[in-house]
């Protein structure tokens, strides 16, 4: 088998054929790696690689096989995480010039689970700042390029991890999502991007951007493999007292029988005025095909969606200034060399060391919370956040799984809409409501645009009904071929 | 001028450390250590992408705390973020609880000297964790900074300011901290800090038919019952010179904060009501708000063990002086004590005493030869050996004098049963009355002065009779029973006529 055929194969059949001893770890990882060396300088998808640390993995893994010892569910499969995950390998940057010397002394919970499974990790991925945007533009370090235009963005923040996984720098790779952070990505990447239920995945080690929309989750190349990842990062820890405490089902075990009588609801609030004419046939289409296949198509309504954006952007900053307080040049991060008193100290490392989007979001937040000011902002956000969340239960009344589009329109170029912060806010119009209601989200190529850029559909579910969405992605994923394109990498 | 009349009105927040294992959020060592930075974990530095979880057994002794403060437990609670910018806070936010403390309104009986009881009503308790502690040393230009404190389960106590002297909000503090004792959720060593008070002091002044309320001030990180008490002494003294000196500016100024200078037994201005912070309170949303049932509350509850005021007025009704049951509470090992041998024997009086007197005096001496604490429960003499030795005094048995040598053979630790070494030291008392009449007769032979007294001197009867009960008790080495010498004696002196 051919280098190039390694990479065009799914972590689901690689990890097969590594078990199987059809192919080995090593060859496996080098021929990322050899892609990595040849598009990373174009694509910047990644913050680091750990090429030595990587090839080590995959011989003692190899090793190990040799010995005919049983290995994990992911032994010998490259894959990519996204920097803000915490890893005693390389550094922890979360693509800020605050934390662009940071050893993580520990490895987040995920990154031992994959560890366990046998994962050998490529490198860290680039992000928006702290996970603050939604093109990847907001990186100390530079911009990522969607491998299928490298004019445009590959979407944000989890950019790196969505132009890896598409570009085949890697087999799979873990993104966060907050408000659309892996399903947006992956629609304009043309991935499979799943934002699990609130709880299923252990957030420790997560550097945390807002607490309680953050969500760590797989970002595959097709849906089977997000079923394979999650099944490896899925399940209580100790260590996060908001994880579920139940052990989850095995998300593969029935991924290829649709699950029966699905009910498929069409939010109309997600088809209205902004949604570009492409995105709307692709996924339009798409709701056809299910049709077609004995799903029923229910119209239903979730009218509290225009507040979700607002709501967003009142508790993500609120929590995120909370959060981030501890980056201030005394216990952690970049420290000024321009200060003559502590608050001096703590004024100018934090704004020589966050940049504009953090700086603008931990100053929305902070006023958001201020006393005489929590009431009308903060309060009001949360009583959003229950009347959003009271509408997608009315609406899983009526059916199992709404179907919608995951972003109004298909990548957009580098700079398109970077002084516009607002502009750039409404990217995640379609996918802030999953967050702020802790349900599972999942988004799923379903076509392309005239352009030739990758169009996603949204699909979400009740908590905790990954596998139905999973089993649903799988049969249109089976019949379409979306996921098997391969975009021709472009030097800049 | 003359002094108006006035009024004060103290109250106090009062910080327990609570001595469990872990810390509050994280399974990092909780306790005192001298080297910096040991008793820290990634939870406790802050470390990006760590999580808080609840220490149930940090949650468990406040509930304890609060019930014994009779105050609610709540059914439900949560924490929240209180944010402020300080190198000894790690996450730049402390975790705390805002609008839902653990523990609600209560109040507690606090027993005053003078006897009577006063009841101080307690606000509300609630569980957060502690801060770090910078260290400054003299000419240097750097602050070392040490989390060892940092994440340590700290109980605020807030009362309401129903103190009206600075001496009820020291015994306030005394008794909190024996409450904590009995509770074992703290050790209570003021100088290790596990406990720190802040008492909010103003005055209501009484002039030309007004009232006029002084500004609040509150005194904080004390750290002694003794500072405790000089600066609330120290505050009232400050706002009524205030007020006499400029009563309108002393109007207009808002609530401050102070801190006391043990040193120079003063208080100075830290923050004024301007510079007061905003503490950004929210929900932490890494933990989930706790459910409490009465099924737990009731676990708790039945884990209290009598807590100092309850066992104060038992030992009252014993006969017992105040200052008696005060030294027996003070350490509940030693109350406990009391307790197991009173059961064994009701003899409250002739314990105590035995445990005040030879037991106490045994402690003392082996505390100042080690240089250590050593309590009256410490010298290895068990509640049955008290009991028994009591018993053996109140018939008579052994004299009182005999009982303490009897005592301080028990502190060797082996065991013996009091008889036993009484025997063996030949200590018991001999009650044989011929043996008595003979000692009697000699000391009636040897003392002609004193019959002489006794008979024709009114104001010496009772100094002379008391000599020669003496003089019989010498004669018999101490084993003579002293209440057969007084009938052996008078019977004597009668007959003599």
């Amino acid at each position: 088998m051919s280098d190039a055929s390694l990479t065009e194969t799914s972590a689901y059949e690689l990890a097969q054929r590594i078990a199987k001893r059809e192919i080995t770890a090593t060859e496996t990882t080098r021929a990322f790696l050899d892609q990595i060396a040849a598009h990373d300088d174009t694509l910047h998808a990644f913050n680091e690689t750990y090429s030595g640390a990587a090839l080590a993995q995959a011989a003692a893994i190899d090793t190990a096989l040799d010995r005919g010892e049983k290995l994990g569910t992911l032994a010998g499969v490259p894959i990519a995480l996204k920097d803000n995950l915490c890893t005693v390998e390389g550094r922890t940057t979360c693509s800020s010039k605050m934390l662009q010397n940071f050893y993580s002394p520990y490895d987040a919970t995920v990154v031992k689970r994959l560890k366990a499974a046998g994962a050998v990790f490529v490198g860290k991925t680039n992000l928006d700042e702290f996970a603050m945007g939604s093109s990847t533009e907001n990186s100390a370090f530079g911009p990522t390029r969607n491998p299928w235009n490298t004019r445009c963005v590959p979407g944000g923040s989890s950019g790196g991890s969505a132009a890896a996984v598409a570009g085949r720098l890697c087999a799979a790779a873990l993104g966060s999502d907050t408000g659309g952070s892996i399903r947006q990505p992956a629609a304009l990447c043309g991935i499979v991007g799943l934002k699990p239920t609130y709880g299923l995945v252990s957030r420790y080690g997560l550097v945390a951007f807002a607490s309680s929309l953050d969500q760590i989750g797989p970002m595959t190349r097709d849906v089977r493999d997000a079923a394979l990842i999650l099944n490896a990062i899925a399940g209580p820890d100790i260590k996060d007292s908001t994880s579920w405490p139940q052990t989850p089902p095995d998300y593969l075990m029935d991924i290829d029988k649709p699950p029966e009588k699905i009910r498929i609801g069409l939010p109309k609030e997600f088809f209205g005025d902004g949604l570009s004419p492409e995105v709307a046939t692709a996924v339009h289409t798409a709701v056809d095909f299910f049709r077609r296949n004995g799903a029923e198509i229910v119209p239903v309504s979730l009218p509290h969606t225009r507040y979700g954006i607002a709501a967003y952007y009142v508790i993500a900053p609120a929590e995120a200034s909370s959060n981030l307080a501890r980056y201030d040049g005394v216990h952690y991060g970049h420290r000024t060399t321009q200060a003559s008193d502590l608050f001096e100290l703590y004024a100018a490392s934090r704004a020589e060391g966050f940049g504009p989007e953090v700086q603008r979001r931990v100053m929305l937040g902070t006023y958001a919370l201020s006393s005489g000011y929590y009431d009308a902002y903060y309060l009001r956000a949360q009583r959003v956040r229950q009347l959003i969340k009271d509408d997608f239960d009315r609406a899983f009344e009526l059916c199992d799984v709404i179907i919608s589009p995951t972003t109004p329109d298909a990548a957009f170029e580098l700079g398109a809409k970077s002084n516009d912060p607002l502009a750039m806010y409404l990217c995640d119009v379609f996918t802030v409501t999953c967050n702020i209601a802790g349900i599972p989200g999942m988004s799923v190529p379903c076509g392309f645009s005239s352009s030739g850029l990758p169009i996603g559909m949204q699909m979400l579910g009740p908590v905790f009904s990954e596998s139905t969405m999973l089993r649903l992605a799988r049969l249109y994923e089976l019949a379409h071929d979306w996921q098997k394109r391969r975009p021709m990498i472009a030097s800049v | 001028m003359t002094q108006p009349a006035y009024k004060v009105l103290i109250g106090m927040e009062i910080h327990v450390q609570l001595a469990t294992a872990s810390k509050m959020f994280t399974g990092a060592a909780n306790g005192f250590s001298e080297n910096p930075n040991t008793q820290v974990d990634g939870v406790v530095l802050g470390l990006p992408g760590v999580l808080p979880v609840i220490n149930r057994r940090a949650v468990e002794m406040a509930m304890m705390v609060g019930a014994a403060l009779g105050c609610e437990i709540a059914s439900q609670t949560k924490w929240d973020r209180k944010s402020y910018y300080y190198p000894d806070l790690p996450k730049n936010y402390q975790i705390s609880q805002y609008d839902q403390p653990l523990c609600g309104a209560g109040a507690v009986e606090l027993p005053l000297p003078n006897g009577e009881v006063k009841t101080i009503r307690i606000r509300r308790a609630h569980l957060e964790e502690d801060a770090g502690k910078l260290l400054h040393e003299a000419g240097q230009s750097v602050s070392m900074v040490d989390l060892n404190r940092a994440g340590t389960p700290l109980l605020e106590i807030v009362t309401e300011p129903d103190f009206s002297t600075p001496e009820e909000a020291r015994l306030f503090g005394e008794e909190l901290r024996q409450i904590c004792r009995y509770l074992g959720v703290s050790q209570g060593i003021m100088q290790q800090g596990h406990m720190r008070f802040e008492p909010n002091i103003n005055l209501h002044i009484f002039d030309d038919g007004k009232v006029y309320k002084t500004a609040i001030t509150e005194v904080k990180n004390l750290n002694s019952f003794r500072s405790v008490e000089r600066a609330c002494e120290y505050e009232i003294q400050r706002q009524l010179t205030e007020f006499l000196n400029n009563r309108s500016a002393a109007m207009q100024a808002g609530k401050s904060t102070r801190g006391w200078d043990d040193d120079k037994g003063c208080t100075t201005l830290q923050r004024s009501k301007e510079e007061a912070h905003d503490y950004r309170y929210f929900p932490d949303p890494d933990l989930v708000p706790l459910h409490v049932d009465a099924d737990w509350i009731g676990r708790i509850k039945a884990q209290i063990p009598e807590l100092p005021m309850a066992r104060l007025r038992r030992y009252l009704q014993m006969d017992l002086t105040r200052k008696e049951a005060a030294a027996l509470l003070e350490d509940k090992a030693v109350a406990d004590l009391f307790d197991a041998a009173i059961n064994l024997k009701r003899l409250p009086k002739r314990i105590a005493n035995l445990m005040l007197g030879a037991a106490a005096k045994t402690a003392n001496a082996l505390a100042s030869e080690r240089g250590e604490t050593v309590l009256i429960s410490d010298l290895g003499v068990g509640a049955d050996q008290y009991a028994q030795l009591a018993g053996m005094i109140e018939d008579g048995t052994v004299s009182a004098s005999a009982a303490v040598t009897v005592f301080e053979s028990l502190c060797d630790g082996t065991g013996m049963a009091p008889m036993a070494v009484a025997e063996k030291l030949g200590l018991l008392q001999i009650r044989d009355a011929s043996a008595t009449q003979a000692w009697v007769d000699a000391a009636l032979a040897n003392h002609p002065q004193a019959i002489d007294d006794y008979r024709n001197n009114p104001k010496k009867r009772q100094a002379s009779l008391g000599f020669l009960r003496g003089a019989v008790m010498k004669l018999s080495q101490g084993k003579a029973d002293p209440k057969l010498v007084g009938e052996l004696l008078e019977k004597a002196l009668a007959k003599l006529g």
